[in-house]
């Protein structure tokens, strides 16, 4: 069983669910990514979701797009990333690692090579967030072949004949998308999301995460009712982006840490 | 040699074009696709874009002999297709029109766009006003400050122009802010993409209102010249002049068709927009195609002095185009285009739009070598009033 399936039953047999912060590799500093992923897990964090910057990051709103322009900033680039993680995996073996990004850096670095580089450096899974799977029939089975899990979003809009296409290739979990827009935005309609998952399980066997509109510990824990992960990400960085440098470890520690024990309430 | 049919049904022209996005506007596409292809083959659809054209364009636009300039080079004869004296002075209202009439038949009540010069914003703005729909417009904050004129021609038709202030403020951004605002009202809205790039299948349904262009050009060269001409010449950016001038032609393979980019301050001068001649292939904006970026795939900020031209994409068609050899692809200078310029308002007052004046400097580079009987028929894509500040500038003259 691949770290991934392990995190998710773990939780599930201590009746717990999975959470996802989500950070961009090299936001605020790259020296700082790997000590903000250990202090994510030691806040509670089960499966880490790490952004690859983009210069024209489309589906992200305007928090993830400046987190995306601080990172290039700081030089980062898609090898960066991978020997991030590298080094995050010398002393956490167990946590998963999720790469989330566009498309261009993939292919600019050689489709091949990066899967091999991801692979041996402890990625777990990857969401390229503009390869629907319409264009990813042969990335997915090149990511399963190497043992990574190809991961895909669903949304408010898809309608359920392409939910069953979604399912015929992801892998890990399903990342479902729980309001129309892009990420930061804040209308989230919890009755919508409740009723989509619950059509969306009778045609998926992987787990569920949802993400997009989270943004506080009341929200993370209604939509841990419904979802097997929830996934926290603009939230996170804004608070990056206003947290001085010495005190953002324990800031975002603080924040994880609420969100854990709001999902963790079990009334 | 079997027609030439592309894209295929799911958009790629090759390993081009495609639908390269978010899950969001997965299902927004297919209902764009299917109604499009609907109405492509409706009578109704077509007889009323027909009449619009006609009545409210004006089309069509004849072609003009630059018999003065073409004198002047001593070589191959320029012909020009007058998309200038299109209402609001450029192509873009071609597709515009078309999408309008589209928007409407699927009950749309908004319609957005993006625009980097301010052409297609205009465009979108007008036959916003001329259906009652509400429209918003897109354009990098870099932009507004550099087109100021067109950013009033848009309030003035009643649309609202939202400064866009993220990455490098300019085309591209507006176009991913336009994504955005899409994901968000993807119920109300329709998106209008100005050029012939973007997911599937806009590629292929702006490349199917402009070719009204290169359907004009062969009954006109039939019935005026007895003839088709040797070569086609048009500036291309996201490139849906060129490919509306050149669809009609890609099975006559007798007719050459060129594709002019923007070099800039030179394509080794890391300053200009020449996307198939220097970049290479990759995705950006929901299309597979060739992409100016740096070595770790990120797009590089580009340079011309036409902002329309200024965009580090093209349409994934050209990409095809150009691997099979079908069109070549050239660029031309910043001062090379502004020569051109100056010698069509000197010779044949015609003032063209600085993007079309890299068409005419290519054919100006190509006339001498080719004997007086040939021609050149060069894409006059737009009217250059919206550019004399930025010519002025260049001239060092302040008003």
């Amino acid at each position: 069983m691949n770290r991934i399936a392990a995190t998710f039953s773990k939780l599930k047999s201590a009746n717990q669910k999975v959470l996802i912060p989500f950070i961009t590799a090299g936001d605020p500093k790259p020296e700082v990514t790997v000590p903000l992923m250990h202090t994510l897990v030691k806040a509670g964090a089960n499966l880490i979701e790490l952004g690859v910057p983009f210069s024209d990051p489309m589906a992200d709103g305007p928090t993830i797009q400046r987190s995306s322009e601080r990172a290039l900033a700081n030089g980062v680039s898609l090898a960066n990333v991978i020997a991030m993680v590298a080094e995050f995996r010398k002393t956490d073996t167990l946590t998963p690692v999720v790469l989330m990004g566009y498309a261009n850096p993939v292919e600019a670095m050689g489709v091949d090579h990066f899967i091999s580089t991801a692979k041996e450096s402890g990625v777990d899974g990857i969401l390229v967030v503009d390869y629907p799977p319409e264009e990813s029939t042969e990335w997915a089975q090149q990511l399963s072949a190497a043992g990574i899990d190809p991961i895909f979003l669903l949304s408010p809009t898809t309608p359920i004949e392409r939910v069953k296409q979604v399912a015929k290739l992801a892998q890990g979990y399903l990342y479902y998308v729980s309001l129309k827009g892009v990420t930061g935005a804040s209308h989230l309609d919890l009755t919508e999301v409740q009723t989509k998952l619950a059509q969306v399980r009778t045609l998926v066997s992987i787990p569920i995460g949802v993400g997009f509109g989270i943004r506080d510990p009341q929200t993370a824990k209604a939509i841990s009712k419904l979802a097997d992960a929830v996934v926290i990400g603009s939230r996170i960085i804004e608070e990056i982006e206003k947290a001085p440098e010495n005190s953002l470890l324990e800031t975002l520690s603080s924040l994880v840490s609420s969100m854990r024990s709001a999902i963790d309430e079990t009334n | 040699m079997s027609a030439y049919n592309l894209p295929d049904e799911k958009g790629h022209f090759g390993p081009y074009g495609g639908k390269f996005v978010a899950e969001t506007l997965m299902t927004a596409l297919e209902e764009l696709r299917t109604q499009y292809l609907y109405y492509q083959a409706d009578k109704a659809f077509q007889t009323e874009f027909a009449y619009e054209l006609k009545h409210y364009v004006g089309r069509p636009t004849p072609i003009y002999h630059a018999k003065r300039w073409s004198d002047h080079l001593g070589g191959a004869q320029i012909l020009l297709k007058r998309e200038d004296l299109n209402h609001t002075g450029a192509h873009k209202i071609n597709n515009t029109v078309g999408q309008a009439l589209l928007a409407k038949r699927m009950n749309k009540k908004r319609v957005i766009a993006e625009t980097g010069a301010g052409q297609h914003g205009v465009a979108t703005a007008t036959v916003a006003a001329r259906q009652g729909m509400e429209c918003v417009v897109y354009m990098g904050s870099e932009d507004v400050k550099r087109q100021a004129m067109n950013v009033y021609r848009m309030k003035l038709l009643g649309a609202q122009v939202i400064p866009v202030e993220s990455g490098s403020r300019t085309l591209k951004d507006a176009l991913n802010e336009a994504m955005r605002d899409w994901v968000t009202n993807v119920e109300s809205t329709y998106y209008i993409i100005g050029t012939v790039a973007g997911p599937h299948p806009y590629p292929m349904m702006v490349r199917d209102f402009q070719a009204i262009i290169g359907k004009e050009v062969k009954d006109q060269m039939q019935q005026e010249y007895g003839r088709q001409p040797d070569a086609l010449i048009a500036c291309v950016g996201g490139g849906s002049n060129a490919l509306g001038l050149f669809y009609p032609y890609i099975d006559d393979e007798t007719v050459r068709m060129i594709g002019v980019e923007a070099g800039g301050k030179g394509i080794n001068s890391n300053q200009h927009a020449a996307t198939l001649v220097t970049g290479r292939p990759g995705v950006l904006h929901g299309n597979r195609t060739y992409l100016i970026q740096d070595d770790h795939g990120q797009i590089i900020e580009t340079h011309s002095i036409s902002a329309g031209l200024d965009y580090p994409g093209v349409g994934p068609e050209h990409a095809w185009l150009k691997d099979s050899n079908r069109a070549e692809y050239v660029a031309i200078t910043d001062d090379e285009a502004l020569s051109a310029f100056h010698a069509l308002c000197r010779f044949e007052g015609i003032i063209p739009a600085l993007e079309s004046s890299h068409a005419l400097a290519y054919a100006a580079k190509l006339s001498p070598t080719l004997g007086k009987d040939k021609l050149l028929l060069v894409n006059l894509s737009g009217r250059g009033d919206k550019d004399m500040m930025t010519v002025a500038q260049y001239s060092g003259i302040t008003f």
